[in-house]
C-alpha cells in the first residue's frame, strides 16, 4: 500500500537506481488509484441516467399508468418533433440565449476592460462587480420579478407604465433577459479578464507610438489576441444560457410564451409524469447542447476547447 | 495635470455605474424585506415604514429553518466529498504521467456541459425506487458529481503551479518525508483547495434544478426550493416580505465568502477556465 500512497518524488528517490520502466509503471499504478474515484463517480452518476433516459425515451412510460409501459420505438421522438410546442420552445430558448449572451458579451467586455485598466480602487471594483455572481440564482430571479411586477415593484413606477409589464410576452422577455444579463455578466467579465491579462502591454505601447487610436488598438490588437478566451467565455455562457430554467421557473413557469426547452422538459417529466415523452425531450436537449459545443469547438477553433491544451 | 483629472473623472464615472448596476437589485430585495406587510406593495424603492417582522416570521416557521439546515448540511457534505475526490484526481493529472489523462479531462468537460435537467427524470425515477427521493444523499450525490469537473480543472491548475522540488529539497535538508509533505506541500496547496471549496460550495448552495425535482418535504428541501414555494397567509396573498427576508438570509453567507475571498475566486475561476 505504501507504494500506492507515496508521493512520486519519494518513489523516485527510492527507485532511482532501478530500471526506468519500473518507475513509470509505479507512477501509472498510483495515477490510476488517484483518478479512479472521480472517474467512477462521474460515470456512474451521469452514464447510468443517460442510458436510462435513452431506454425510457423508447418506451411508453407514464407514471400515471404504470401498467401500460411498453416498447414503442421512436414514436416518442416523432411526437415531440411534430409538436408545435417543441419548436416554439426551441425558438424561445434560442431568442433568450442569443440576445442575453450578446448583451453579456458587450457589457462583460466593458467590465473586464474597466477591471483591467482602472487606475485606482481596483480591489473595490472587482469586489463590487462580483456581487451579482454571489447572489443565489433563485434570489436574483425573485428580486427582479418582484421589481418588475406591477403589484410590488418599483420598475413599472419608474418607467411610468400603466399596465403590468409581466402580463405580456414582450415585457416578460425584457425582464427575463435583464435578469440573466445582470446575473451572468460578472462571470463573462472574469473569463474575458483572464484573456486580457495575456495581451502584452508592449504591443499596445508600440501601436500607440505608431499613432493607432484606442479603438484601433482594441479591434486590431486586443480582440485578435483574446480570441481563445473569448471563445471559451462564449461557449460556457451559451451552453449555460441554453439550459435556462431557474429564472423562467421563478418568473412564471413558462407562461406568456416564455417556456424554454428545460422548462418543457421539467413540466413533461414532473408535472405530467410522462417519463417516456419527457426522456425524449431530455435526449433531444442533450443532443442540441452537444451540437452547440461541437460547433464552437470544431468551427470556431479547436484551441478553444478547455482541457485540450492541458498536459 | 488636467489630463490626469479627466482620467480620474472618467474612471470614477465607470465605478459609479458599476456600483449602481451591481447593487440596486440587492438593495431592492433588502428594502423589500424591511417593509411592513401593508406597505410591501406600494412600489416605492425605499420603505416608508421599516420593520424586522418579516425576519421574525421566517425564523418562527419550520419551513425556512429546516430548509436552512438542509442547505448548510447538504452543501458542506457535497463540497467536502467533491474536493477530496477531485484533489486526488487533480494531483495525478498535474504531477503524474499516465495514459488516459486527456480522456479524463474530456469526460469531465462532458459532465460540465451536460444539461442537468436531462438527468432529472431518470434520477427522479431511480431515487423513488431505491428510497433516495427526498433525502440528503439524494441531493448530495448529484451535487458532488456536477461539482467534480470544475473542481478538477481548478485544482489541477493550482497544483501545476506548486514548486514540488521544494519537497525533495526539504528532505535533502534532513526532513522526514512526512515532515516535508506537511511543512512544505500542505501550506502551498492550501490556497488552491480553499478556493475550490468556496467555488464548489457556492455552486451547491445555488442549485435549484435538483432541489426542486428531487425533494418534496422539509426532510431535504433546500432554501432555493423552499423560497420558490413559500406559502402565503392565504392562497391569494403573495408573502413578499417573507420571500425577500429569506432571500436576504440565504444571500448573506455567499456574499461574505465572495467579498472576503474575491481575489482567490477570481484567480481560481479564471485559472480553471483558461489554463484548463
Amino acid at each position: 500500500m505504501s507504494t500506492v500512497t507515496a508521493p512520486p518524488s519519494r518513489a523516485r528517490a527510492i527507485t532511482r537506481k532501478q530500471h526506468l520502466s519500473d518507475r513509470a509503471r509505479a507512477e501509472r499504478r498510483l495515477a490510476r488509484w488517484l483518478v479512479a474515484p472521480a472517474v467512477i463517480v462521474m460515470l456512474a452518476v451521469t452514464a447510468y441516467p443517460i442510458i436510462d433516459a435513452i431506454v425510457l425515451s423508447l418506451q411508453r412510460a407514464d407514471l400515471r399508468f404504470p401498467n401500460a409501459t411498453k416498447f414503442i420505438g421512436l414514436s416518442n421522438y416523432g411526437h415531440v418533433l411534430t409538436a408545435p410546442v417543441w419548436w416554439q420552445d426551441v425558438f424561445h430558448t434560442v431568442i433568450i440565449t442569443v440576445i442575453s449572451v450578446s448583451i453579456q458579451f458587450v457589457l462583460g467586455m466593458a467590465l473586464a476592460l474597466v477591471m483591467h485598466r482602472v487606475i485606482f480602487a481596483r480591489g473595490f471594483v472587482r469586489g463590487i462587480a462580483l456581487v451579482p455572481y454571489g447572489i443565489v440564482a433563485v434570489v436574483a430571479a425573485e428580486s427582479w420579478q418582484l421589481a418588475w411586477s406591477l403589484q410590488s415593484g418599483w420598475i413599472p413606477k419608474l418607467l411610468g407604465l400603466s399596465g403590468d409589464p409581466l402580463s405580456h410576452t414582450f415585457g416578460t422577455y425584457v425582464a427575463i433577459i435583464v435578469t440573466e444579463v445582470w446575473k451572468n455578466t460578472p462571470f463573462m467579465a472574469l473569463l474575458l479578464l483572464a484573456g486580457l491579462a495575456l495581451v502584452p502591454d508592449e504591443l499596445q505601447e508600440a501601436a500607440k507610438v505608431d499613432g493607432a487610436t484606442a479603438w484601433e488598438r482594441f479591434t486590431k490588437i486586443t480582440l485578435p489576441l483574446m480570441k481563445p478566451a473569448i471563445l471559451v467565455a462564449l461557449l460556457f455562457r451559451t451552453l449555460d444560457a441554453f439550459r435556462i430554467f431557474d429564472t423562467i421557473y421563478i418568473f412564471n413557469q413558462g407562461a406568456q410564451g416564455t417556456e424554454s426547452i428545460s422548462m418543457l422538459n421539467y413540466n413533461t417529466l414532473l408535472d405530467r409524469l410522462n417519463l417516456g415523452l419527457g426522456s425524449a425531450v431530455s435526449v433531444l436537449l442533450f443532443l442540441l447542447v452537444a451540437l452547440i459545443a461541437f460547433v464552437f469547438i470544431k468551427v470556431f477553433g479547436a484551441g478553444a476547447a478547455p482541457g485540450t491544451e492541458a498536459t | 495635470m488636467n489630463r490626469h483629472k479627466k482620467q480620474v473623472g472618467g474612471w470614477s464615472l465607470a465605478i459609479i455605474v458599476i456600483c449602481v448596476a451591481s447593487l440596486v437589485p440587492v438593495l431592492w430585495i433588502v428594502f423589500l424585506s424591511l417593509k411592513t406587510p401593508a406597505t410591501a406593495t406600494d412600489g416605492s424603492f425605499i420603505p416608508h415604514q421599516w420593520t424586522l417582522s418579516n425576519y421574525n416570521d421566517i425564523f418562527s416557521t419550520g419551513i425556512f429553518t429546516d430548509a436552512l439546515r438542509n442547505s448548510i448540511g447538504i452543501g458542506l457534505i457535497s463540497t467536502l466529498l467533491a474536493v477530496v475526490i477531485a484533489s486526488s484526481a487533480a494531483y495525478a493529472i498535474a504531477r503524474l504521467d499516465f495514459p488516459g489523462k486527456q480522456l479524463i479531462l474530456l469526460v469531465a468537460l462532458g459532465v460540465a456541459m451536460f444539461p442537468q435537467i436531462s438527468l432529472v427524470g431518470p434520477l427522479y425515477n431511480l431515487w423513488r425506487q431505491i428510497g433516495l427521493y427526498d433525502t440528503w444523499p439524494g441531493l448530495i450525490i448529484p451535487y458532488m458529481t456536477f461539482a467534480l469537473p470544475l473542481s478538477i480543472y481548478v485544482l489541477s491548475a493550482f497544483f501545476r503551479e506548486i514548486p514540488w522540488e521544494l519537497e525533495e529539497a526539504a528532505q535533502v535538508d534532513g526532513a522526514t518525508p512526512f515532515q516535508a509533505f506537511r511543512k512544505v506541500i500542505v501550506p502551498l496547496a492550501t490556497p488552491g483547495i480553499v478556493t475550490t471549496f468556496i467555488i464548489v460550495f457556492i455552486i451547491c448552495w445555488n442549485d435549484f434544478v435538483f432541489a426542486i425535482s428531487l425533494t418534496s418535504t422539509s426532510a431535504a428541501q433546500t432554501v432555493p426550493a423552499a423560497i420558490s414555494s413559500f406559502p402565503g397567509v392565504s392562497q391569494f396573498s403573495v408573502p413578499y416580505g417573507d420571500i425577500a427576508a429569506a432571500a436576504v438570509i440565504v444571500t448573506i453567507p455567499v456574499m461574505l465568502l465572495v467579498l472576503i475571498f474575491q481575489r482567490r475566486i477570481v484567480s481560481g475561476l479564471t485559472a480553471g477556465a483558461v489554463k484548463g
